[in-house]
């Protein structure tokens, strides 16, 4: 795993440290509540318990009951009063404690919170972020991968990042964005993967994939515990002669098109890596792009390794078997190669 | 309930009264002549509640209207033609022809939040007003509006049970209009009075007669101000009845006869007209100036509104975020020392006190185990190298440091807290 880390576009200085996931998020909301008074914390059991996962400990202690606030089990008061607060000019960070429970809140995002500056020209600068995806076995109700419900609402932005850089600097951009930003945190890196994280303020900007491997023979497109799969994946195609390139597209939403269209143009071939549902996912969204932009570029067809389309099964032996691996995104690259 | 309330406020209700139903019958007509884009929405006998209500706020005070609160918009400054024009979907409406009808807010200047159709969201929205004007010091009061039919939505339990747990100063209107749609309140909640929803809510309540404008007032008046004081949120139901359907398509058949008569019997204006005449406050002298002031600004307002041409196509593709500074700038407006809520004035000591059991602390420090992280994860195998999926990690070594700190001493309120999912 160590791969991802500092390669590519954003390798940082020398003088930062080694931190987890984990650590990355928390210093994020540290720094950014020090920097801006406005900024406030909601969410369930944040505050003494300092979050399911502990991604926001300390933070009461140094902010106060005021801006670190314990709500009741309600999602949609959660969302709601921190759009409210948004409106006075509050940059609120709602948590959702596990990310599965973001569509309790669906309405209150996709109608009230998403729509407002299109209609009514009212901005809400405010994040929605919360641990997701599975690997964990975590069940069927905290371990998904609600993405692209949100995806296919404008007015949202929807970033799920890979490394602890791209966690830091991504959710600093996303509390001092005027829009309402979606936040996935992949649990399963939480305290799996360290990387390198720079001493001092940076952010990473929203809507720019980055590549994370250079590579001739075909791309591969990934995000979040899968870009990390799909080195791995990668890295044992290299030993075969077939040499990946790697995109770790780390915004959902807006797409960066630019990136995937250069790199696709350049190996002719495409294999799109999620652990979202197969149907529906982003998958299909950047095959109908490529088809659109660069058809005539494409050497064989659009290919997909994504979790199966059912919902997250619970037993270890049904988990590892719904999502996808590096076995399973090996094999799917050989087969595209062979075009 | 009657307070005292000068001339000019006694006066003041009945103008924005009057304009409240002038600027609806003028929406008829409107709507008659294929004015109107989509549905036309009617507080045709409740114009007392909107009016009274909104009254009681200052200036400072925010507001989020529902459908049927043309009048509370009039009330906090909002001009007749911004509301013609929303429903005719012109390109000078507030919302520039993007939505109809009340759907449409003022946050810089009249403190007005735009509603959605799915009802009850407003209620969280505006406890988040609330806590934001708390707690940038700004003693502001939020103020919203639903229905009997919206009071059984599921966030509107959400909302104002929060509300009420933060003691959030927010007071909301329910408007007892007896029907939803074609569903009579019996059908929708078996509860005599709307109001005892908020004795579940640990929060005081009020019951107003909606037909009596002046009750109404001093009602919203003195829950404004008990909310404004820190006594948190408070609930009025205002009974009253649709006199029209649900909109103008709707001619309300399954409302008995009967009922109708009762209510129109009981019209909120020419309740409060009697009233003054019979206090003297008003002669029809100055009825006649309150109607000609109104009627020539509609006459203007209505030309306006006419005039202003449909959006242009284009316009449809804009708007969907903001682009920064350029945009909007977001800027919290302070009024109370910063230092109050920064550091290190702002350090707390984490802890939950329980009465009668002292504190405790609920985290298990920085090396808790998270809940199902930790499992040692399957390796995986890619070609022919393996690889260990937690970078080479031990879950066992991670779980080993899982020790917390401190003990919860009273662990009551935090087992209770987790008991869910």
């Amino acid at each position: 795993m160590a791969k991802a880390n500092g390669s590519g576009a954003n390798g940082g200085e020398s003088s930062g440290t080694q931190v987890t996931f984990l650590e990355a998020i928390k210093k994020a909301m540290f720094e950014e509540m020090e920097r801006d008074p406005a900024v406030i914390l909601i969410g369930e059991d944040v505050g003494v318990y300092g979050g399911a996962f502990k991604t926001s400990e300390g933070l009461l202690e140094r902010f106060g009951w005021e801006r670190v606030i314990d709500t009741p089990i309600s999602e949609s008061a959660i969302i709601g009063a921190a759009c409210g607060m948004s409106y006075c000019g509050l940059r609120p960070i709602c948590e959702m404690q596990f990310i599965d429970f973001i569509v309790c809140a669906f309405n209150q995002i996709t109608n009230f919170v998403a729509k407002g500056h299109y209609l009514w020209n009212a901005p809400a600068p405010m994040v929605i972020r919360g641990p997701s995806g599975g690997g964990v076995h975590g069940g069927p109700f905290h371990s998904a991968n609600p993405e692209m419900y949100f995806v296919h609402t404008p007015g949202l932005k929807v970033i799920y990042p890979s490394t602890p850089y791209d966690a830091k600097g991504l959710l600093k951009a996303a509390v001092r964005d005027n829009n309402p930003v979606l936040f996935f945190e992949h649990k399963f890196l939480y305290r799996r993967i360290k990387g390198e994280v720079p001493a001092g303020d940076y952010t990473v900007p929203i809507g720019k994939a980055v590549v994370r491997r250079e590579g001739k023979h075909l791309t591969i497109i990934s995000y979040a515990a899968m870009m990390h799969t799909s080195l791995e994946a990668a890295d044992a195609l290299a030993k075969e002669g077939i040499e990946a390139e790697v995109i770790d597209l780390r915004t959902l939403l807006p797409l960066d098109e630019e990136t995937i269209l250069h790199s696709v143009k350049k190996t002719n071939k495409c294999l799109v890596v999620h652990e979202d549902t197969k149907t529906g996912g982003i998958a299909g969204e950047i095959a109908a792009i490529l088809c659109e932009k660069a058809f005539g570029d494409l050497d064989g067809p659009l290919m997909r390794v994504t979790s199966l389309d059912t919902p997250v099964p619970y037993a270890p032996t049904l988990e590892e078997h719904f999502l996808p691996n590096a076995k399973k995104i090996f094999s799917a690259a050989k087969e595209l190669a062979r075009y | 309930m009657k307070k005292e309330l000068t001339r000019q406020q006694y006066l003041d209700l009945y103008y924005y009264m009057r304009l409240n139903r002038a600027v609806e019958d003028m929406m008829v007509k409107l709507f008659r002549q294929n004015k109107i884009v989509g549905g036309l929405y009617s507080s045709l006998g409740q114009e007392a509640i909107s009016v009274g209500t909104a009254y009681a706020l200052e200036k400072k005070d925010w507001l989020a209207p529902m459908i049927r609160n043309i009048g509370a918009l009039l009330v906090k400054g909002v001009p007749p033609r911004d509301i013609f024009m929303q429903h005719m979907a012109k390109y000078d409406s507030p919302t520039k022809g993007k939505d109809g009808t009340s759907h449409f807010g003022d946050l810089d200047n009249l403190h007005i939040v735009s509603p959605i159709s799915m009802l009850g969201d407003l209620i969280p929205v505006m406890t988040g007003v609330a806590m934001a004007g708390r707690y940038l010091g700004q003693k502001i009061v939020a103020m919203t509006w639903i229905g009997d039919g919206g009071s059984s939505t599921g966030v509107f339990h959400e909302g104002l049970n929060f509300a009420a747990a933060q003691k959030a100063p927010f007071v909301l209107i329910l408007e007892n209009n007896l029907w939803a749609y074609s569903t009579p309140v019996r059908k929708q909640v078996p509860l005599e009075n709307l109001a005892d929803r908020a004795k579940a809510y640990g929060i005081d309540s009020y019951i107003v007669d909606g037909n009596d404008v002046v009750a109404v007032y001093s009602t919203a008046k003195e829950a404004v101000e008990r909310a404004r004081a820190g006594e948190g949120p408070i609930l009025i139901e205002a009974k009253s009845f649709r006199r029209m359907g649900h909109a103008q398509h709707d001619p309300a058949e399954y409302v008995p006869k009967e009922m109708r008569a009762h209510w129109e019997a009981r019209d909120p204006i020419a309740l409060y007209e009697k009233y003054l005449s019979s206090e003297k406050l008003l002669d029809s002298r100055n009825k006649q100036e309150i109607e000609e002031k109104i009627n020539t600004l509609l006459i203007k307002d209505r030309e306006f509104a006419e005039n202003s041409p449909m959006p242009p196509p284009e316009l449809a593709e804009t708007g969907v975020y903001c682009t920064g500074d350029d945009c909007h700038k977001i800027r919290a407006k302070w009024e109370r020392p910063i230092a109050e809520v920064t550091p290190p004035r702002s350090s707390v000591k984490a802890v939950w006190t329980v009465p009668g059991f002292g504190s405790g602390k609920g985290s298990g420090g920085a090396n808790a185990p998270i809940h199902f992280g930790d499992t040692q994860p399957a390796a995986r195998e890619v070609g022919n190298e393996t690889n260990s999926a937690n970078g080479g990690k031990p879950a066992a070594k991670m779980a080993a440091k899982a020790a917390p700190k401190k003990t919860v001493k009273a662990g009551a309120a935090s087992a209770s807290r987790k008991a869910r999912r």
